[in-house]
């Protein structure tokens, strides 16, 4: 598995710069990510992603769109205005999870 | 004396009922099996319908001939599980208990789910259908039988789906319809889909894709839908797209049966969480949920509940003698993908391996191609028809592994 220098913290990471190790994420590292993809965080950024962290820790697999919605209270509309084009891939990237399985 | 419940007489749970039926005593073990609809109806081929390759005839027959003797098969619609009494109620007050149960009601469209979709509309199987329903593709080869062109959008709203190439398959076989009667040229066909490309797996993708651009379809990916205006003929995406369409023909939002809602069974799309080895609810350790019901990081599909059932089979029969379930389901999936013009592809995958091409089920002979247009493929497709009514449903041997094999399979780069 290869390994990248995120915000000063080495962290391992898949082929597509996901990071793959919970544990090594931080807030940190997530404005570093985010700045990656051009997103700078605000307090709506962050509840987002707070749920995805916590959410995958309880369940065990990232929530798609739906569950953030209808679980995290973050409105579809919103997720897209938040993490444009892509909010799925988007947002999980930047919390250090993975990218929603529901593509099968 | 057991009671094994089984909820659903589709694909699944009647294959379920035939397999496991010789295997345990009667004396000790009753099964019953629940449904609320008489008619099986063979769901692949809807897809032929709207174009009137079939009939309605051809693809339904009685649920009660397929049921071995010695199952109960009960009629009524489900209203509520109870996990803590072990009990099933009907919406007529009957009260089923069940020592063992196994979920098996499917995954449905459910147009409802979205703004402007659904029979509340005027438009609904007027210039906007679903190809999922029997209606809905009898509505759409009413419609297509007397248009005389204009633009068609092909949409997925929301993954998971069943058989998820039936919506490339369904493009293909526009085209080529079209292009038989000599009017594809006053036609505009448009794929719409919430994936990035054609499919969710890279290397299929890519040949899929490149399959929509030989045939001049157009491909708009990452599109979320957020409602229909069906007074303007828009689709509009989340993020504010929009898409005009003459005809519209979508894929609602697939959800499971709306008791595994009520009986705080499911995820949001009510289908069942559990372990994707063997198919045991991640809540109750006597609830099972096996094919489309299940949410299983594979495609909901009926070979995949096939080889489910094969691995399930064996488990159960470990597992109610309090021994270790042996068998690991590797998500195998096996669909024939119809690409129009007498040709059809052919793709093998599970929960690790994405498809490949290569030759299948013999390695370097076939007769399937896999990932490649072939006339064998398509007709591989016609038979299967033959094959699910005559061998499948009623549990006879299939001379295919429910394991993936790698044999035949040639791995590529993505480039």
């Amino acid at each position: 598995m290869p390994t990248t220098t995120i915000a000063g913290a080495e962290v391992q990471v898949d082929e597509e710069g996901f990071m793959t190790a919970y544990d090594e994420w931080n807030e940190e590292i997530a404005k570093a990510l985010a700045g990656n993809i051009g997103i700078e965080l605000t307090d709506d950024h962050w509840q987002v992603i707070k749920f995805l962290r916590e959410d995958y820790q309880e369940q065990g697999e990232t929530p798609m769109l739906r569950r953030v919605s209808n679980v995290g209270g973050v409105p579809t509309k919103q997720l897209f205005q938040l993490f444009p084009k892509k909010p799925a891939k988007k947002m999980s990237y930047i919390a250090g999870v993975p990218k929603p399985q529901g593509c099968v | 004396m057991k009671r094994l419940l089984v909820l659903g007489a589709g694909t699944a749970g009647t294959m379920v009922a035939n397999k496991l039926r010789p295997r345990l005593d009667e004396r000790d073990w009753k099964i019953t099996l629940v449904d609320q609809d008489e008619t099986h109806y063979y769901q692949p081929g809807f897809l032929f319908l709207p174009f009137g390759t079939y009939k309605r005839e051809e693809l339904e027959k009685p649920k009660r001939r397929f049921m071995p003797a010695g199952v109960e098969l009960i009629m009524g619609e489900i209203d509520l599980v109870d996990p803590e009494k072990n009990e099933v109620k009907l919406a007529d007050g009957t009260e089923l208990p069940y020592d063992y149960l196994i979920i098996a009601t499917g995954t449905h469209p459910t147009p409802e789910e979205t703004p402007g979709l659904g029979p509340d509309d005027d438009e609904w199987y007027k210039s906007v259908f679903d190809f999922y329903t029997i209606e809905g593709a009898e509505a759409l080869a009413e419609k297509l039988e007397t248009w005389e062109g204009g633009k068609l959008v092909v949409n997925i709203i929301e993954m998971p789906i069943k058989c998820p190439v039936a919506p490339l398959e369904f493009t293909f076989l526009a085209d080529s319809f079209f292009a038989e009667r000599g009017m594809r040229d006053s036609v505009e066909i448009e794929y719409v889909t919430p994936l990035p490309g054609a499919f969710t797996k890279p290397v299929a993708a890519r040949y899929l894709g490149d399959m929509l651009v030989d045939r001049k379809i157009g491909l708009e990916g990452d599109f979320f839908l957020e409602r229909v205006d069906t007074d303007n003929n828009q689709l509009v995406s989340y993020d504010e797209r929009e898409v005009d369409y003459d005809i519209l023909v979508t894929v609602p939002v697939n959800m499971g049966a709306e008791y595994i809602g009520r009986s705080g069974l499911g995820d949001e799309l009510r289908h069942v969480p559990v372990d994707k080895h063997n198919f045991l609810s991640t809540k109750h350790d006597n609830i099972f949920a096996i094919g489309d019901a299940a949410s299983l990081p594979t495609s909901k599909a009926g070979s995949v509940a096939h080889f489910a059932v094969d691995i399930f089979t064996e488990n159960f029969l470990d597992y109610i003698d309090d021994k270790p379930m042996r068998e690991k389901f590797d998500g195998h999936a096996n669909c024939f993908i119809e690409s129009g013009r007498g040709k059809g592809m052919l793709i093998d995958f599970n929960y690790d391996t994405e498809p490949l091409p290569g030759k299948y089920p013999l390695p370097g002979v076939g007769p399937f191609s896999l990932l490649q247009e072939t006339e064998a493929n398509h007709w591989g497709k016609l038979m299967f028809k033959w094959v699910y009514w005559n061998v499948l449903l009623e549990g006879r041997a299939m001379p295919i592994p429910a394991l993936m094999s790698m044999a035949g399979k040639i791995r590529e780069e993505v480039k």
